[in-house]
């Protein structure tokens, strides 16, 4: 699924909710069979609530004192609880899979934006949530790095992993969304199959800020 | 010119083995000031009420005050009126005094270099599922680590050269031998240029102990590999264009 709009819009924000970095002022968040209700959610829920998901970030966030492989094992080892050596052995499969492998010991420094936003993809991927949230994965990117990353989320789409994109990319989201959202000032203003909103749109809004940026 | 260099070589077997106890007193106090320092820092990294406000008049009075006047405080001034003060030695009251007066310091040079971690760090630890205990250790306290060592070791430095103070509580570290010598044999410029090695010296040890640290925290922030690689495409490229002599800046 993908989220569109103009900037301002909420769609950021909407993502964060999900994986409450963001704290919701109101309402109930649901993800798979878990529910958080925000007026009643205790510190611990939200912990735990946050492992039903996890996130991609515009400026791909790696940590920076650990290795692109160490990037991708450290959730599995302190979250996950796995042990030390087969969560190594899952890491650098992934490495392989987001064909960065032979970078494992690289720092985020020394790895170019797309190389990066790859491994912060990979670490995502290793913790095999429920959903996988990306905002706005390649914003930040210099415009040739784009499609590596591109590419790396439409085979992850082809998988059939639920993922909920942010992006500004429409011939992205019209290629791999089963379902697009149209976001403008905090609210959903359509939602709707790729063809219903970026195709042929019936509102008035959609149709004039898919003009402006194409 | 009346100038006796055995006056220092004289002076060099006494300060020897005073050196042991400016050693002891300057370690003591620098790790007793940098686990009060990491405790006030997160108190005021994440602003605990109450304690937010304490640590804040800590902070102020220890750096707002001269270390000497504390350690005369401490010393002198405490046990006229506390009883429980009466007891202690010199050099738990240097360790006292140097270590509040310099955890103050320190305190403030830890909270900057957490605070100048990224919160997309923080965020990014809680996305995949890390407790708030679990970023700090792991994410956050490691790379502000890196960060603070340069000023906690300039810190330390000072710390060092300041145990001399505690020879007015009557300590005997170097400074006070140095001072008794120099009283009988009247060898002032002699006794205070050997003991002047004697920290030079020590703080070399410091700066080398920080060149160590910073080689072994930046490590994750060397970007040699890719650094020489566009540094060669960049000059072939001005080389392919017929300019040469184009160096890149260092």
């Amino acid at each position: 699924m993908s989220i569109i709009g103009p900037s301002g819009s909420g769609k950021s924000t909407f993502l964060r909710c999900l994986n409450y970095l963001e704290e919701p002022t109101r309402g109930r968040v649901t993800i798979g069979d878990t529910v958080v209700d925000t007026s009643s959610v205790h510190r611990k829920e939200v912990v735990k609530f946050r492992r039903k998901s996890s996130m991609i970030f515009q400026s791909y966030n790696l940590f920076k004192n650990k290795t692109a492989l160490e990037n991708i094992a450290e959730a599995l080892i302190v979250v996950r609880k796995i042990d030390g050596k087969q969560a190594v052995e899952r890491a650098g499969k992934i490495m392989k899979k987001i064909g960065l492998e032979g970078k494992e010991d690289s720092y985020p420094t020394q790895l170019s934006g797309g190389q990066q936003q790859r491994v912060g993809i990979g670490r995502a991927m290793a913790l095999e949530t429920d959903v996988i949230l990306f905002d706005e994965p390649t914003s930040a990117l210099d415009p040739e790095l784009v499609g590596e990353v591109l590419e790396l989320i439409k085979s992850l789409a082809e998988e059939g992993r639920s993922m909920i994109i942010v992006t500004h990319e429409m011939k992205f989201a019209r290629e791999v969304s089963d379902r697009v959202v149209f976001m403008e000032d905090g609210i959903i203003l359509a939602e709707g199959t790729p063809e219903e909103i970026l195709v042929s749109p019936k509102n008035k809004r959609i149709e004039a800020f898919l003009g402006k940026i194409s | 010119m009346d100038f006796k260099v055995q006056a220092m070589t004289d002076l060099f077997p006494i300060l020897f083995k005073a050196v042991g106890m400016t050693l002891k007193l300057s370690f003591s106090s620098a790790l007793a000031a940098l686990v009060l320092a990491v405790a006030i820092a997160l108190i005021r990294h994440f602003k605990i009420k109450f304690l937010y406000g304490i640590t804040g008049i800590y902070i102020s009075f220890f750096r707002g005050t001269p270390l000497l006047v504390q350690l005369f405080l401490l010393y002198y001034g405490l046990p006229q009126v506390f009883p429980v003060f009466i007891n202690i030695t010199a050099f738990g009251a240097a360790v006292l005094g140097l270590s509040l007066h310099f955890s103050a310091y320190m305190a403030e040079t830890i909270r900057g270099a957490l605070a100048s971690v990224d919160k997309g760090q923080t965020e990014a630890g809680l996305s995949v599922g890390m407790t708030n205990l679990q970023v700090m250790k792991r994410i956050v306290i490691p790379q502000a680590i890196r960060v603070a060592v340069p000023s906690l070791v300039n810190t330390s430095i000072d710390m060092l050269k300041s145990s001399s103070l505690a020879f007015t509580l009557g300590l005997a570290e170097i400074m006070a031998k140095t001072q008794l010598e120099a009283a009988s044999s009247y060898r002032f410029l002699e006794s205070y240029l050997t003991v002047s090695i004697f920290y030079w010296v020590m703080v070399a040890v410091l700066e080398r102990v920080q060149r160590y640290l910073e080689k072994r925290l930046g490590r994750a922030y060397e970007q040699r590999s890719r650094d020489v690689k566009s540094r060669g495409i960049i000059q072939r490229f001005w080389r392919d264009k017929g300019i040469k002599g184009y160096k890149l800046p260092a």
